[in-house]
């Protein structure tokens, strides 16, 4: 160990104190939070056809890189139809059926040697292996595979006997599966009930005894009940908090910013005003749409911030006031036109252009510091049933992003104007979108990435792209 | 129409105020606004605790509690042994829990009745929102009491099993906790274990742990041989839910935690709060020192976490091992007051500075922010330091209060004026229900940054009543 302290310096963009030695800038990425993933992990998931495998490992999937944990799927049935040239009938998985085993068992190996890809050339940190992995063979299988390369493995048992929720399974994401795409409706039910049969004669859950070595968790009926064996590290942890979270009750989620602030109108970022006239007006076309909209139940919240809360008082409903939804903090830029930004800080503008998602305002945020801060905020919305989230641009984008599973890249230059509500809706695996403009003009608060992003650019292509403001 | 439409439209919208001490904005009437806490039952909840004795169930009790106050839900602990040995006086032997000891039984059940009655005042009069009532409860009969009790009185039950058969974890457990209670404090080592053992047998044969099947319906969670294992049944709302993520992460193997600040920095010398200054010469000694003090400690597997702030990595950096750095251990936000000093505060914000001193756990700094919001920030630290096993934590002053506010079980009035000094490290050390603190002063000279709070803490008050207390400084 060296007797000289080694120098620290400010990361420019992100705004963390790094030792100044040349390979290690790159491997503390600098972001708010220890990742605490040491070894991979795959997260295994077991079950019958209909049991809310896919839907899980999606969900997950979307929840775990919007957190920043760079997770994928692998659908084995996804290569199985690559495999084979079309879809027949459920005899293909007949458990006396030897030349579909073989197939069947194959693309689980090439699924797995994609797994191993994805660790070890991409630098993944989480594979989620979606795929029924319902004897104890199988499972061997894995384990082992899991073990010749230090990965951990967390298994994810869905069990469910409730005749219902199984056929609206099949409803919502079986009868428009490729595999389908030429039955009617009847046929395809008939047959994905015979395709689950085959696999009910050779399914061993996992079991309290024999596998009480290994990590999992057991879901009963869509989450009345769970099981869970053996939690090893943090992101099991956290896994299990938000599975443990997650319900399928239908809902709608909506999501819209404050009315029109006064600091809106002259172009100015930040800051505590109140709303403007049209911000006003937009308040109360707001309080009239969501009495349209009848909403059972629904939950209403805003930042701590005026604009939000003006806004809020217009429905005449109660809400709560989370701090966590606070715009984001730009620091010695709060109130600030993009022109004077530009003007005191253009290497800071810049950097801001290069990298917008990782940049950090110096004293202030940066858009991955917003995710972690709203990860309470969106556990607790997945808890909810009907919301309206009344918050901020910066807030809007990265609580969509969670919602529509967009990149960190994508996150920050997503549309949310003002004056506008997005009513979201979960449907299948994924989230209907509706957009709704309640008709009140507003400024645009939105600016584009600019095509010249160097530092030694000039003030006007800066500029370029900043919306018009008083 | 919207079903929570409590007021009338022509009220709307409400003129708002900010309140000037927490700086949260509020309508001008006194219509009720929720503030987003943690907790948003609108029933008070039940935990109640079931298990042979020995399983662990007044430490669950203990902590839960300590964690739910630490976040800011009121929740109190209610330990019907304590109200046996109220009503008993004196112990004489595991007898009095014999099944067919029917004066024993009398008693036994009065002391729970009178406990739920406690629970009932201080959930529905006192405003409390979590009560844990904390007693075996090992028979369907009483549970099935309980809740009805619960229903009658609007509170959510949630149960919490624990489970265990290891009999080295039960040894322990008698060793730590029971040897030292008032039950046995005039019996000698072996004669109360012999007595205790005798005691969980009585229980052993009425014993209906809560089943998969009869209690479907019930809310609770079966912690299986410390936590190995845990069954999760119907967790019905967020603040079960927080409860079942927190008792999920808790373990009892033996570790320590240090807590110490940064070494002295340049503003500190300068007497001045926030920014993100870098270590003075005596820091840097510090935190050689801080080296040399973990050398001889000794740890196995010491995790070293700091801020991002520079005083704490420069810190961390003379270690010469590997930190994580989290943005939720910065220092509290002074908002527009950052690189100010007292002194200066009081020239440029005196209504500010004695609203301070008035209530400083819930007072916001004007664009910056409160105790109250650091406790929320550190939570998930705090969370994974009950994960971990040895950790140092080095971080500022306000933070280093609420960390150690959770750890020794101190108040919110307590916390924002609990001394924790430049160069000094606490190792805190997990033991029977509580913490054992041991301070180490390094011997490295450095400014006190500790204000106490003043006599007069009113608006009005001048200028040398305010600095009354400021430490001082270059």
């Amino acid at each position: 160990m060296s007797e000289t302290q080694r120098t620290l310096t400010q990361n420019p963009l992100e705004k963390t104190w790094v030792p100044w030695m040349k390979s290690r800038l790159s491997q503390r990425r600098g972001s708010s939070v220890p990742q605490f993933t040491n070894s991979p992990t795959m997260i295994v998931m077991v079950g019958l056809p209909a049991r809310g495998k896919t839907y899980i490992s999606k969900k997950l999937t979307r929840y775990l890189n919007w957190i920043g944990v760079t997770t994928k799927v692998f659908n084995v049935g996804q290569y199985r139809r690559d495999a084979t040239r079309s879809y027949n009938s459920f005899e293909f998985f007949r458990p006396d059926n030897a030349e579909a085993m073989k197939i069947r068992k194959a693309c689980a190996l090439t699924a797995l040697k994609d797994v191993w890809d994805y660790f070890t050339r991409e630098e993944g940190q989480v594979v989620v292996f979606d795929a029924t992995n319902t004897t104890a063979e199988r499972r061997e299988v894995i384990l082992n595979f899991a073990k010749e390369n230090g990965y951990k493995v967390f298994f994810v048992e869905s069990i469910c006997d409730d005749p219902e929720i199984i056929a609206e399974n099949i409803k919502q994401v079986k009868l428009s599966s490729p595999d389908y795409m030429n039955c009617d409706k009847e046929e395809a039910v008939a047959d994905f009930l015979k395709r689950i049969d085959c696999y009910k004669l050779t399914y061993v859950p996992l079991d309290d005894n024999k596998d009480r070595n290994l990590s999992y968790i057991k879901i009963f009926n869509v989450g009345s009940r769970y099981l869970v064996n053996r939690v090893q590290d943090h992101i099991q942890s956290r896994i299990v908090y938000y599975l443990m979270n997650i319900h399928v009750t239908p809902r709608s989620i909506y999501l819209c910013r404050h009315g029109e602030s006064e600091l809106n109108l002259l172009g100015r970022i930040g800051g505590d005003s109140g709303l403007s006239a049209r911000g006003a007006q937009f308040a109360s076309a707001l309080g009239a749409y969501m009495r349209e909209q009848s909403i059972r139940d629904l939950k209403v919240w805003t930042s701590h911030m005026k604009r939000t809360i003006q806004t809020a008082e217009a429905l005449g409903v109660q809400y709560e006031q989370w701090k966590a939804l606070n715009e984001i903090d730009a620091g010695v830029c709060e109130e600030m036109t993009y022109e004077e930004i530009q003007k005191s800080h253009p290497e800071e503008f810049a950097l801001r252009d290069q990298n917008k998602y990782r940049y950090r305002y110096p004293k202030g945020e940066s858009y991955e510091d917003l995710v972690q801060r709203l990860e309470p905020v969106i556990m607790e919305l997945e808890r909810q049933e009907n919301v309206l989230v009344i918050c901020h641009q910066a807030v809007m984008r990265c609580l969509l992003a969670y919602f529509l599973d967009k990149s960190a890249d994508e996150l920050p230059y997503l549309k949310c104007p003002l004056h506008t509500v997005l009513k979201l809706t979960p449907v299948a695996y994924g989230c209907k979108v509706e957009s709704v403009f309640l008709n009140i003009e507003a400024v645009n608060t939105h600016r584009e990435r600019p095509e010249n992003v160097d530092v030694d650019r000039d003030p006007a292509e800066a500029l370029e792209t900043v919306p018009d403001h008083i | 129409m919207l079903d929570n439409e409590e007021f009338v439209l022509e009220n709307y919208p409400r003129e708002l105020t900010q309140n000037p001490l927490k700086k949260i904005w509020m309508p001008h009437r006194n219509g009720h606004i929720a503030q987003r806490r943690v907790c948003m039952t609108n029933c008070p909840t039940l935990i109640v605790t079931v298990g042979l004795p020995a399983r662990g169930k007044t430490y669950i009790s203990k902590k839960l509690t300590r964690y739910l106050n630490w976040i800011g839900v009121p929740t109190k602990e209610f330990n019907v042994g304590q109200y046996r040995r109220e009503c008993l006086k004196i112990y004489k032997s595991f007898e009095f829990f014999r099944p067919d000891n029917e004066e024993g039984l009398k008693i036994r059940r009065q002391c729970a009745t009178s406990a739920l009655n406690d629970v009932r005042q201080y959930l529905s009069v006192e405003g409390g929102q979590v009560a844990v009532f904390d007693a075996t409860n090992t028979t369907r009969e009483r549970r099935g009491t309980i809740v009805k009790f619960a229903e009658q009185n609007g509170f959510r039950v949630f149960f919490v099993e624990s489970v265990c058969e290891d009999p080295d974890v039960i040894a322990q457990n008698i060793v730590q906790v029971k040897l030292g209670n008032p039950d046995y404090i005039h019996c000698n080592s072996e004669e109360a274990i012999e007595d205790f053992m005798k005691r969980i047998k009585c229980y052993e044969s009425s014993y209906q742990p809560l089943d998969e099947v009869l209690d479907r319906d019930l809310s609770y969670i079966k912690i299986m041989d410390v936590g190995r294992r845990y069954l999760v049944n119907r967790v019905v709302d967020h603040i079960q839910s927080r409860i079942v993520y927190y008792l999920m992460n808790i373990h009892i193997t033996p570790r320590s935690i240090y807590l110490c600040r940064h070494g002295e920095s340049d503003l500190n010398i300068k007497g001045r709060i926030g920014g993100d200054s870098g270590l003075s010469a005596r820091g840097k000694e510090f935190a050689k020192g801080l080296r040399k003090f973990l050398e001889d400690q000794n740890i196995k597997d010491l995790k070293v976490w700091t801020s991002q702030m520079k005083r704490t990595i420069q810190t961390a950096e003379c270690l010469g091992v590997p930190y994580e750095q989290w943005k939720a251990l910065n220092e509290i936000d002074a908002g527009v007051c950052e690189e100010m000093m007292y002194e200066e505060i009081q020239e440029h914000y005196p209504l500010e500075f004695a609203l301070r001193d008035q209530d400083k756990y819930r007072y916001r700094y004007p664009k910056g922010e409160s105790y109250e919001d650091l406790v929320q920030r550190l939570e998930p630290v705090i969370m994974e330091l009950e994960r971990q096993e040895n950790v140092l934590v080095i971080c500022h002053q306000a933070v280093m209060r609420c960390l150690l506010a959770y750890f020794l079980d101190k108040t919110a009035h307590e916390l924002p004026y609990l001394k924790c000094s430049l160069h000094t490290v606490l190792k805190l050390t997990p033991v029977a229900y509580g913490c054992k603190v041991e301070s180490f002063y390094l011997g490295v000279d450095a400014v006190n940054t500790h204000r106490d709070r003043p006599e007069n803490v009113n608006v009005q008050r001048s200028t040398d009543d305010a600095l009354q207390t400021v430490p001082a400084h270059f």
